[in-house]
């Protein structure tokens, strides 16, 4: 094995800081290579990072990051860049060259996270965190348990004629509202695609009502919705009034399956809607679920965890396509009008809420890098040198995510160095 | 080492305003002896971080406690390589957390604490032996091939290791597959296995060694120096080993136990096994009668998603259904009909899924499946209930084939035949059914037993692109494993980890508790019943240091001394009414927890003093003993989630320090103490906003019953 050991450390681009990223950067550098992790958000984490509860344990994602994160602190051969985009790539295997733009967050390294910026600035942002359902200051956290543990200043939101109140309030010399973008060139032997996913536009599902209908959401809003650190502090209320939800209607295949949207199954809605029917159930016992779909996936022993939540009387199941989503007469109530394909039957529900089971849609259909090729929706194809991984690759859960990432370090690992 | 303490107080975040900062450095210089005291209004900014720095240069300090933020925060700013660091969250927890008139008390107690432990720790120096990185594989199908080439190609010694007599596994079996390459499906839908190149490949590389019909009779030893005893052809050979791949594979599930679905009655109905060897003779015949088949029903779910068969999916049988469509379509006249509860094609295989369906001669049809009968004429009913269809129906035809689902090999079989004390197979298989899978969302690989990771349909049902993928990442753990231990290090999840853990034995009493408790059953036991440590096996959790009562068990930066001696250190108020609690809580999930409680200025009772352990699982009762005994009112435990999902890092640690507890009550009798002073509660890491509720509710508990009668004392 001593050709092993003579062998210079191998270097790895990791685009995207998600899920699958994090486990590709600890996995590659754990076995002895040098990662450079490239992160386009404030802070680590991806997607993950906006979920309540993970299926079927319904244990909390950040607990896996947490540990991931100590992992990064505590290994010096992973160095990581949030708030930055690869801009180019080129070269070949074993030779890559990629040049990464870094935006400014206008927050240098002294920030000690004492919150005096935020209660100093007058301005507020809508909070992408949270899918817009509540503000935060243009000087912000992203989330309570952000890492890295630095605030932002959003530039768009700023408004600038406050006479710079959080470079006064700070004391730590932490606010640069100069910051300039930069530019950095970085020479790896292999590149690794982890940018992940999206959620698909809903304002695109024309006869599911969302932007129009009130009271209708994504499932991904309900995450935000369910979560301690959310907009309601948990509170399963709706949107439009406050009312907590006692009747919630899901939409299976909100986009995905159907070739006018994705012509994809986003993997992991089925087992979404079955969790989040746990969130609404658990918080109220009287509360009723009903579930649109066209077929319930649950692969391998995630059928368990379908089980379960079937055998609660209050959950309802039914196949079916809905057809209209359309608001009450004289309510903020929203109705749903189906077809049960087993009875033949035309179905109409009035519930409190409705959540769209909307899918995964590839970063790559949105934007596409240089240098990386894509099939025609967007996912990342892996070459020789480049390589795809989770959700930009393929729909599918934290556990496969991870799963694959580590099998993504394998391969990137063997690319040859041409130093 | 010979220690120069330095201590560097931060004034900033307002510590400074909260805390009297001259008084906290006399106590340490003074009481605590530390000759170096110094503050910073912003240790963390470059001026503060030089500081520090040129005392490790010029006044020799080589042990630096930081009185300032949580180590969650600031570790870049504050890492000092060789010195031993001690990061002492005052702002959190005496600062932030606390009203002001109980801020400078707990500063000093955490202080005190701090100190007391960088004194009593030592740097850590790793456990190297001579280890070996040869990677086994268990399982010779498509995904031990594809783990054996990929340790292969990056350089690593590949022991491979089949039961059959030639490689492929199930795939050998096969007509046909579905197109792997980047999974785009487009036409065709069916292409050759390629399943020889493969073997080829594998046979010809020069940094594997196959062994053929050959089993694993003994796995001794430990990650990076297994002992592994092969058989194979009535020889056996001892074979050095770094770390495991476990690809054993699987079984189709006994359609023997299917006869209500016909299976056994009648020749004409077979498993999808069978129907790709009746399709590998070319043109697809009746096994009865040698006729052509046309009309052929394919019945989803034959014994999967049934509690009565197998509780879980396959994951794989619709595709392979879809598949295999194909193949009866071959002949134009042909027709296939699939008879399913749902079909599932996640992710890109939609489109396999899609095209295979566009052909008219594939129909789908959602329904239970009741039963197969003889349709009189030398054909079959499928007899359907709540399909499409209608309420009851009948399926005619002329060959049915059951989708059969996968067993994984370890459901009743070791395949190891590990030499532990703690038995010859993976713990926890009942939880997965059988499958040798991870309890963990966020760490698939992960299993009780270091060193082996399991890929493919052995771990998970799974179809054979997901395998080979599987496969990668289980060879990149096994090399991960064998490259950590030749280092000394730790794997996940105290990844980081150079200590490992010592036991003066000559005070071991053979007490077994630490052989039983171990996780992952680093720890075996010698012809006289004295345990012994495989360090390699062990992830540094310290349950075998929480478990001894001889506390013989320590590590270099953490033992049941330096707990015990910091929470010596805790001040017990005089006053009855103002309760001293020690809350211990586990650094990985409760305390980032607490650490975000206090980030977020929740207030905590003053009553409480928060103390990090490696895991719950390291909680030595003694401690808890000499602290009651020592006044202090009430102990609180904060874990994590255990049961059937336990959420603990380390499988069992939470759990076993619940247990522990139910035997402190023999103690606390003796102390003529109430069991009510001491409590545990699970905690997980998003849970901060609970935490003061939490301890709230304790300290009216400890306050109810009243204090303790050994205050003062
Ligand atoms: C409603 C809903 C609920 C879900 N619940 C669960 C669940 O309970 N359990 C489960 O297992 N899975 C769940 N999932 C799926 C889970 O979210 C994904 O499996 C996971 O996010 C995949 O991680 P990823 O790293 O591949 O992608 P992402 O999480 O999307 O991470 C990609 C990262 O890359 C960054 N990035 C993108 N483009 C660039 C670029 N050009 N440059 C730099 N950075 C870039 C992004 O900012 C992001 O941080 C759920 C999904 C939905 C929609
Ligand atoms: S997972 Fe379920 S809801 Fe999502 S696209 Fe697939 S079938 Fe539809």
């Amino acid at each position: 094995m001593s050709e092993q050991n003579n062998k210079q450390a191998s270097r790895i681009l990791v685009i995207g800081g998600g899920f699958s990223g994090l486990t590709t950067a600890v996995d590659a550098a754990e076995t002895g290579a040098e990662v450079i992790v490239v992160e386009r958000n404030p802070y680590l984490g991806g997607r993950v990072a906006q979920l309540n509860k993970y299926f079927p344990k319904l244990c909390p994602p950040i607990c896996g990051l947490e540990i991931n994160f100590r992992r990064i602190k505590t290994n010096p051969s992973i160095s990581f860049y949030t708030m930055a985009e690869v801009d180019n790539i080129t070269g070949g295997p074993g030779d890559y060259s990629v040049t990464v733009k870094l935006n400014p967050r206008y927050v240098n390294d002294n920030c000690v996270a004492c919150n005096a910026c935020a209660e100093a600035c007058p301005a507020e942002r809508p909070n992408e965190y949270n899918f817009g359902m509540d503000t935060t200051k243009a000087a912000y956290l992203p989330f309570t348990q952000a890492f890295p543990q630095k605030y932002v200043i959003d530039s768009a939101h700023c408004k600038g004629d406050c006479g710079k109140a959080c470079q006064t309030a700070c004391k730590y010399d932490a606010i640069d509202l100069g910051m300039k973008a930069g530019t950095i060139t970085v020479k790896v032997d292999s590149v690794v695609v982890a940018t992940g996913w999206n959620p698909y536009d809903a304002n695109k599902l024309d006869i599911l009502g969302f932007g129009k209908v009130k009271n209708v959401i994504t499932n991904m809003m309900m995450e935000r919705l369910a979560s301690p650190a959310g907009p309601t502090a948990g509170k399963l209320v709706r949107p439009s009034d406050g009312k907590p939800v006692q009747t919630v209607a899901f939409v299976q295949c909100a986009g995905s399956r159907d070739e006018n949207h994705l012509p994809f199954c986003s993997y992991i809605c089925c087992l979404a809607s079955l969790k989040q029917a746990t969130y609404i159930r658990e918080q109220n016992p009287e509360s009723k679920v009903r579930i649109f779909y066209i077929d319930i996936r649950t692969p391998g022993r995630y059928e368990k965890f379908y089980w379960k939540v079937k055998d609660d009387p209050n959950v309802t199941l039914t196949k079916g396509k809905v057809a209209s989503v359309v608001q009450a007469e004289g309510s903020d109530d929203v109705v749903v009008i189906a077809e049960d394909m087993m009875t033949g039957d035309k179905v109409k529900v009035k519930v409190d809420m409705v959540v769209l089971a909307t899918g995964m849609e590839p970063a790559g259909a949105a934007k596409k890098l240089s240098g990386v090729d894509y099939n025609e929706n967007g996912f990342a194809l892996s070459g020789t040198g480049v390589f795809a991984t989770g959700c930009s690759k393929n729909p599918m859960d934290v556990a496969k995510s991870g799963q694959d990432a580590t099998g993504a370090v394998m391969r990137a690992i063997q690319t040859g160095q041409r130093r | 080492m010979d220690k120069n303490l330095g201590l560097y107080i931060c004034t900033g975040c307002s510590i400074g305003e909260a805390i009297d900062i001259e008084k906290l450095g006399n106590i340490s210089k003074n009481a605590l002896k530390v000759p170096v005291v110094k503050s910073h209004f912003a240790l963390c900014g470059k001026e503060g971080v030089a500081l520090i720095k040129n005392d490790i240069k010029s006044e020799g300090v080589n042990t630096v406690i930081i009185a300032a933020c949580s180590s969650r925060v600031k570790y870049k700013e504050f890492d000092f390589p060789g010195c031993i660091v001690e990061r002492v969250p005052v702002r959190e927890l005496a600062v932030w957390s606390q009203e002001p008139e109980q801020a400078q008390l707990a500063a000093e107690d955490y202080v005190k604490m701090g100190v007391i432990k960088a004194q009593k720790g030592d740097i850590p120096e790793p456990y190297i032996t001579e280890t070996v990185k040869t990677i086994l594989v268990i399982g010779g199908g498509v995904a031990g091939m594809t783990s054996a080439l990929q340790a292969a190609n990056a350089g690593y010694q590949v022991v491979l290791v089949e039961k059959e007599a030639q490689l492929g596994g199930f795939v050998n079996k096969l007509y046909k597959k579905v197109p792997t390459a980047p999974g785009e499906y487009s036409a065709p839908l069916i292409v050759d296995t390629d399943i020889d190149k493969m073997v080829k490949e594998v046979g010809s590389n020069r940094n594997i060694k196959v062994f053929k019909s050959a089993k694993v009779e003994k796995t001794d030893g430990q990650p990076g120096a297994y002992d592994v005893t092969i058989s194979s052809n009535g020889n056996s050979e001892v074979v050095k080993i770094g770390a495991v791949v476990l690809a054993a594979g699987w079984r189709p599930y006994d359609a023997a136990k299917l006869e209500h679905l016909g299976y056994g009655k009648s020749r004409d109905v077979v498993t999808n096994i069978e129907f790709e060897e009746l399709a590998r003779k070319g043109k697809i015949t009746r096994p009865s009668d040698g006729k052509e088949a046309k009309k052929v029903a394919f019945i989803q779910c034959a014994g999967q998603r049934d509690p009565n068969h197998l509780p879980y999916c396959s994951a794989m049988c619709c595709v392979t259904s879809l598949k295999q469509a194909q193949y009866v379509r071959q002949n134009p006249d042909a027709t296939a009909m699939i008879l399913y509860k749902d079909i599932r094609t996640p992710g890109k295989l939609e489109y396999y899924y899609k095209a295979a369906q566009d052909d008219p001669g594939v129909m789908l049809t959602k329904g239970e499946v009741t039963g197969v009968s003889d349709a009189g004429n030398g054909n079959l009913f499928v007899e359907m209930e709540n399909s499409l269809f209608g309420e009851k129906v009948k399926v005619e035809a002329d060959l049915v084939v059951l989708a059969t689902g996968v067993v994984p090999a370890t459901v009743d079989d070791p395949i190891l035949n590990l030499q532990y004390r703690q038995g010859p197979g993976l713990p926890d298989l009942d939880l997965f059914d059988g499958f040798a899978d991870s309890n963990f969302i966020c760490f698939q690989y992960e299993t009780r037993r270091t060193g082996v990771y399991a890929a493919g349909c052995v771990r998970q049902p799974m179809n054979m692109a997901e395998a080979q993928e599987d496969a990668a990442g289980a060879a990149l753990k096994a090399i991960q494993a064998a490259e950590h231990v030749a280092k000394g290090i730790a794997v996940h999840p105290r990844a980081w980890d150079t200590t490992y853990p010592d036991a003066f034995m000559q005070r071991c009493t053979s007490c077994k508790r630490c052989t039983e408790e171990c996780p992952f059953g680093a720890i075996d036991e010698d012809e006289k019943g004295t345990p012994f440590y495989k360090p390699g096996r062990c992830r540094r959790c310290a349950t075998c240091m929480g478990a001894c009562p001889e506390r013989i068990v320590s590590f270099k930066d953490y033992h049941v001394d330096m707990i015990g001696s910091m929470m010596k250190n805790v001040s017990v108020p005089s006053e009855d009414d103002q309760p001293r609690i020690i809350v211990l809580a586990c650094e990985n999930d409760s305390y980032p927890a607490i650490d975000t409680a206090a980030m977020k200025h929740a207030k905590f009772d003053p009553a409480v003093r928060f103390i990090q352990l490696r895991c719950l699982g390291s909680t030595n009762l003694v401690w808890l003993a000499d602290a009651l005994s020592r006044g202090v009112d009430g102990m609180l435990l904060l874990g994590c989630k255990y049961g059937e999902n336990y959420q603990c890092h380390f499988a069992k640690g939470s759990e076993l320090a619940n247990y522990r507890l139910g035997k402190v009550q023999e103690t606390l009798n003796r102390l003529q103490l109430e069991s009510e002073r001491v409590g545990m509660i699970q905690l997980a890491i998003d849970e901060y906003d609970k935490i003061p509720t939490i301890i709230n509710d304790f300290v009216a508990r400890v306050k109810e019953i009243g204090p303790n009668p050994f205050k003062g004392f």
